[in-house]
């Protein structure tokens, strides 16, 4: 389904939930809205859903306002948080249950009830009740549910929220591949960035009831339109003086300027190991930490802490070692304005400084 | 020192119900099967038990259904402001605060024969006070509060995400009520019948106040006992009292059984 919203807006009394929102979501497409708790992401998908009415602005389906629908007339899914299951149910009554509010046969339902608990391995559990399962069955149950009457846009709020770490990757992409594999326009709702990086198409990222970008996550980690989501997205560093970090002396202009920092942005090694060493700065490392599978440095550079990755077959830094840091690029922000600044030294190996 | 406490305790507790109650049991015996069965059989005990009845259908009847509606719409109006919604909430505990004769009063004094509501009534031909009407008004009133405090605390805490979840599904409210809301709080709902039930079998001072306890015509079991036992008429007061008792001991075990299912669901 063809979905397009404008200047959406939402106010519990004097808190205004979702401010001018307006989007366009292609058929076919899963979409990722994130961002942090209370931002309003949950209020957008509740609007879309008819559970919630907007204080001003449409919504449109296949070009047609629904505004005006109630839920039970706008053909979609909704997957709850909680998973919301009919707790006095089995798991085939519940995913019957839209079925039999349409009135269809007996056969009917079961051919198609059937077929979605096979669809999303529940063979076997069809006459447990809710609190009979585990919490990824229950997901499932709810995906399966939600699906039954065949809607057009399936809604998913925190889908794996209430999910073990462990089981949760496990099930972010047995539910990727159940949305390609139904073809179904879903919206889902997280504020964990590596879900939303990880399973959409797009990403949205909502901050403070706004829409602060839409793209693909690559798009949106490589050319973030806002500070706030250059924050958002990924780890980073945020640093007040930049024109600290040789090749980003002009970077800051006027005060007030500050620059965000990757980690991924940023190369370390001992003096000497850099090549392009006119790029980088002397700086010290501060702490090391033990990460698995690398280790992460926090780096002293004048009164700047930064932090990098350093792989496991380098060799192995201390505190206080002396290092040489090259900072690749930044993200460069003020109040009105935000762009990304490259290492200007790197362009030129021969600089005046030598 | 504790033993003396447990024994005092089971002394209370024998002297407050278990007397009392083969007292009652004794004493409706005092002239034998003949005069029990005449006691009850008596013209006005057996209208002072189908008065009885009339009310307590009614009045379940009634509570139920608006208890059931009451609560809802507490418990899932999002148009209510939280502060009007404590209001209403509180309003509903009303008659647990009032004396039932004060309850009584109020009827009274706004349905009386010299008040104006109940002039335009006994100008329709419909006499409330002093009649049956009046009395389950006056039961209502008395009753009201059980209904809806046992369904308003299932509803909040099975939440409405269940009843959305539903609507998503394409059902509207009436199939989403019987299909999703009523199997939860059924055994909530038939707690609360049994209590309905045993309080308005029970009720006294409210029905005394409007109903005038006129023989034969405004009279229930529980002001016909009390008219006997003013005119020393202890054996017949004895025998209605049983009839009484026994409903209330059967209520009583389906009340266990109801709260017993309650808490598995």
């Amino acid at each position: 389904m063809h979905i397009e919203v404008r200047n959406l807006n939402k106010s519990f009394g004097d808190f205004n939930a979702v401010q001018n929102v307006s989007f366009e979501i292609e058929k076919g497409h899963l979409i990722g809205l994130l961002g942090p708790s209370g931002g309003g992401k949950t209020s957008i998908l509740r609007m879309l859903a008819g559970l919630e009415t907007p204080s001003s602005g449409d919504i449109l389906f296949h070009g047609k306002r629904v505004n005006d629908l109630p839920p039970q007339e706008r053909g979609i899914g909704f997957v709850f948080q909680n998973y919301a299951l009919f707790k006095h149910m089995t798991v085939y009554d519940n995913i019957a249950f839209g079925l039999k509010v349409k009135k269809q046969s007996k056969e009917q339902i079961r051919e198609r009830v059937m077929s979605l608990v096979e669809l999303t391995g529940l063979k076997g559990f069809e006459h447990r009740y809710a609190h009979q399962l585990s919490g990824g069955q229950r997901q499932r149950v709810a995906f399966a549910r939600a699906l039954a009457p065949e809607p057009q846009l399936l809604l998913l709020d925190e889908p794996f929220a209430a999910i073990d770490a462990k089981i949760r990757t496990e099930l972010r992409t047995w539910l990727k591949e159940m949305i390609e594999r139904v073809g179904i326009t879903s919206i889902f709702v997280t504020h964990d960035q590596d879900e939303a990086i990880e399973v959409a198409d797009e990403i949205m990222i909502i901050n403070k009831g706004r829409l602060e970008q839409k793209g693909s996550p690559w798009e949106i980690y490589k050319n973030p339109e806002t500070p706030f989501v250059a924050s958002f997205i990924g780890e980073s560093t945020i640093v007040e003086q930049v024109d600290k970090l040789k090749g980003f002396e002009e970077a800051a202009g006027e005060p007030g300027t500050k620059a965000l920092i990757r980690p991924e942005y940023i190369e370390i090694g001992k003096p000497g190991e850099i090549k392009l060493a006119s790029a980088a700065t002397r700086g010290s490392v501060k702490h090391v930490h033990f990460r698995g599978s690398e280790w992460m440095v926090e780096l002293d550079i004048g009164n700047m802490v930064l932090i990098t990755y350093r792989p496991l077959e380098k060799e192995v830094l201390h505190p206080g070692d002396a290092v040489d840091v090259l900072v690749h690029r930044a993200y460069i922000f003020n109040d009105h304005e935000s762009w990304i600044a490259e290492n200007r030294l790197k362009v030129d190996p021969m600089p005046l400084y030598i | 020192m504790r033993k003396v406490w447990i024994a005092l305790t089971y002394l209370v507790f024998t002297l407050l119900l278990i007397i009392p109650l083969i007292k009652i049991f004794s004493g409706s015996w005092a002239n034998g099967w003949s005069g029990f069965v005449e006691a009850v059989t008596r013209p006005q005990s057996l209208h002072a038990l189908m008065m009885t009845g009339i009310i307590v259908i009614v009045v379940t009847a009634l509570n139920t259904i608006f208890g059931i509606m009451l609560a809802l719409y507490l418990v899932r109006a999002d148009w209510l402001g939280a502060k009007m919604k404590r209001l209403l909430g509180s309003m509903v505990d009303l008659p647990f605060a009032v004396s039932p004769v004060i309850g009584g009063l109020m009827i009274v004094l706004i349905f009386g024969p010299n008040t104006v509501l109940g002039a335009l009534f006994e100008g329709a031909g419909i006499k409330i006070v002093y009649a049956l009407p009046g009395m389950i008004i006056a039961t209502l009133f008395v009753t009201f509060p059980l209904m809806v405090r046992e369904v308003m605390p299932v509803l909040g805490e099975i939440g409405s995400q269940q009843e959305e979840a539903a609507s998503t599904l394409g059902a509207y409210s009436w199939y989403t009520f019987w299909k999703v809301t009523w199997p939860s709080i059924r055994w909530g709902v038939i707690y609360g019948v049994v209590l309905t039930v045993a309080r308005s079998l029970g009720e006294f001072g409210a029905v005394l106040v409007v109903s005038g306890n006129i023989m034969n015509k405004t009279q229930t079991a529980t002001t016909l006992v009390y008219q006997d036992v003013e005119n020393f008429n202890v054996v017949a007061a004895n025998g209605i009292a049983l009839i009484l008792a026994a409903f209330s001991v059967g209520l009583l075990l389906m009340m266990e059984w109801a709260k017993k299912r309650k808490e598995v669901h």
